[in-house]
């Protein structure tokens, strides 16, 4: 089989209990095709390390509207790093301010998607910047 | 490349057995070579197929067996199936969701699984991966299902012990008693035993799960229905998973030293031989269908019974005899 489907970490790291933009985008990406693992509220960033690990993700999807990313995202990013993960595209989504993006791509965060994000925006970004794998 | 990642997967390396059951679950040559490396060693983990309708709480009972798996030490994995989109091929999968509490703890390992409709069915991927995680040193594999309805039963061709999940309110005796999923059960569950109406199901499916029991003996030969416990268990609350577990390793035990004595292969393990062999078989026979030069014959083939042109009977001949000319 030479279509594989594209996997897809979705996470809310953070204690924010706004997780329907999570869900819909869930949802979305399901419908474009992708295989989305949810994992749901409240996560720390241990978790989903261990979740990108174990699934063997693509792409990790962190939904964040509690203000806290400056500190969970990174910290998720350096996790992935050390457990050997550096093709993982990583990508946010939710309330996070401008000012806020350059640290947050220079800690690996690849792209920051703000309110008012198409699915299809999102799709078609992860499409081409998924990392390719021979098989 | 894929011997290395097999013998990492073996020693430990987390890692690269994610990697591997990507290979498995995408049916790469990685995936082969490696499956033929590590076969030879696998088939001694107990493979618990978990099985029941959507909402009967299969992910919440198999989190709570696993926390009480890791009380004792043990290290354990979960293979958790989700349904593909039939139209788009994509997925949501969403077990994990009751299962976070144990991440971080490298003795637990969970994994979600896509359906995708494979030709051949599930099983093949399924058990490819469960082997996997075996020979990765996880001596117990819960094996997640989609939510099933009633005769959903390919897991018990899959599984050394199939656990089916009832939650109260599902249906009277007549229910009980129909032909299907609750007859392939080694152990049934009535999860949810902290609601209502619990222990009121667990003793109608008990009543109507040993009727004809004293008939067994005189059928004699011929195939007859299990005859599985019924217990009581909350996944929410972690009442009666203790006794579940010691059940499910009761089970095991009792494998164990068959497989210790020598014994041939019992039923479960010749159903899940066939039922391998048959998705390999299946796979391999679609694939040499699709090489250049068949592939033409195929698609014409296609649209002939489509059209009602040919019959799928006189197709499907003709399209072995293919195989038996060319190459072989």
């Amino acid at each position: 089989m030479t279509t594989r489907p594209i996997k897809v970490l979705i996470a809310k790291p953070g204690l924010d209990g706004h997780d329907r933009g999570a869900k819909v985008l869930a949802r979305g990406l399901r419908d474009e095709g992708f295989e989305v693992i949810y994992t749901g509220l409240r996560q720390t960033p241990e978790m989903v390390v261990s979740a990108a690990l174990q699934e063997d993700v693509d792409v990790v999807g962190l939904s964040i509207l509690s203000g806290a990313h400056m500190t969970l995202l990174p910290r998720i990013c350096e996790g992935l790093r050390s457990q050997g993960l550096d093709d993982v595209l990583v990508t946010a989504g939710g309330i996070i301010p401008d000012d806020d993006i350059p640290a947050l791509k220079e800690a690996g965060v690849s792209r920051v998607f703000g309110p008012g994000t198409t699915i299809r925006e999102v799709a078609e970004y992860i499409r081409g910047n998924a990392p390719s794998r021979e098989g | 490349m894929s011997e290395s990642l097999a013998q990492r997967a073996r020693a430990g390396d987390r890692r690269a057995l994610a990697r591997l059951l990507s290979e498995v679950e995408n049916r790469t040559s990685v995936a082969e070579a490696a499956l033929r490396e590590l076969y030879p060693q696998a088939g001694r983990a107990h493979l618990v197929g978990v099985t029941g309708a959507p909402g009967s709480g299969k992910s919440t009972l198999v989190a709570a067996l696993v926390s009480e798996v890791r009380k004792a030490g043990r290290p354990v994995a979960v293979l958790a199936i989700d349904p593909s989109s039939p139209i788009t091929g994509g997925a949501i999968l969403g077990d994990r969701v009751r299962m976070q509490a144990h991440a971080g703890d490298t003795d637990v390992f969970i994994r979600s699984m896509a359906s995708r409709g494979h030709a051949g069915g599930l099983a093949t991927s399924t058990v490819a991966a469960a082997a996997v995680l075996d020979v990765a040193g996880f001596p117990l594999v819960f094996i997640e299902t989609v939510g099933t309805g009633q005769s959903e039963v390919e897991i018990a061709s899959i599984a050394d012990t199939t656990l089916v999940v009832q939650a109260p309110e599902m249906g009277d005796e007549v229910q009980a008693i129909k032909a299907g999923l609750l007859e392939v059960a080694d152990i049934v569950v009535v999860n949810k035993s902290d609601r209502p109406g619990a222990d009121r199901a667990a003793s109608q499916l008990r009543g109507m799960l040993t009727v004809g029991a004293q008939h067994d003996r005189a059928m004699g030969d011929r195939p007859r229905p299990k005859r599985p416990d019924v217990l009581l268990a909350s996944g929410l609350t972690g009442a009666g998973v203790a006794a579940l577990l010691a059940a499910l390793d009761r089970r095991d035990s009792a494998r164990r030293a068959a497989l210790r004595d020598g014994q041939p292969p019992d039923p479960a393990q010749i159903a899940r031989a066939e039922a391998q062999l048959a998705g390999i078989l299946a796979q391999r026979l679609g694939e040499r269908l699709r090489e250049p030069g068949r592939e033409e014959e195929r698609s014409r083939s296609v649209r002939a019974i489509a059209a009602h042109e040919l019959d799928p009977y006189a197709a499907a001949d003709s399209l072995l005899g293919l195989l038996h000319d060319g190459k072989g």
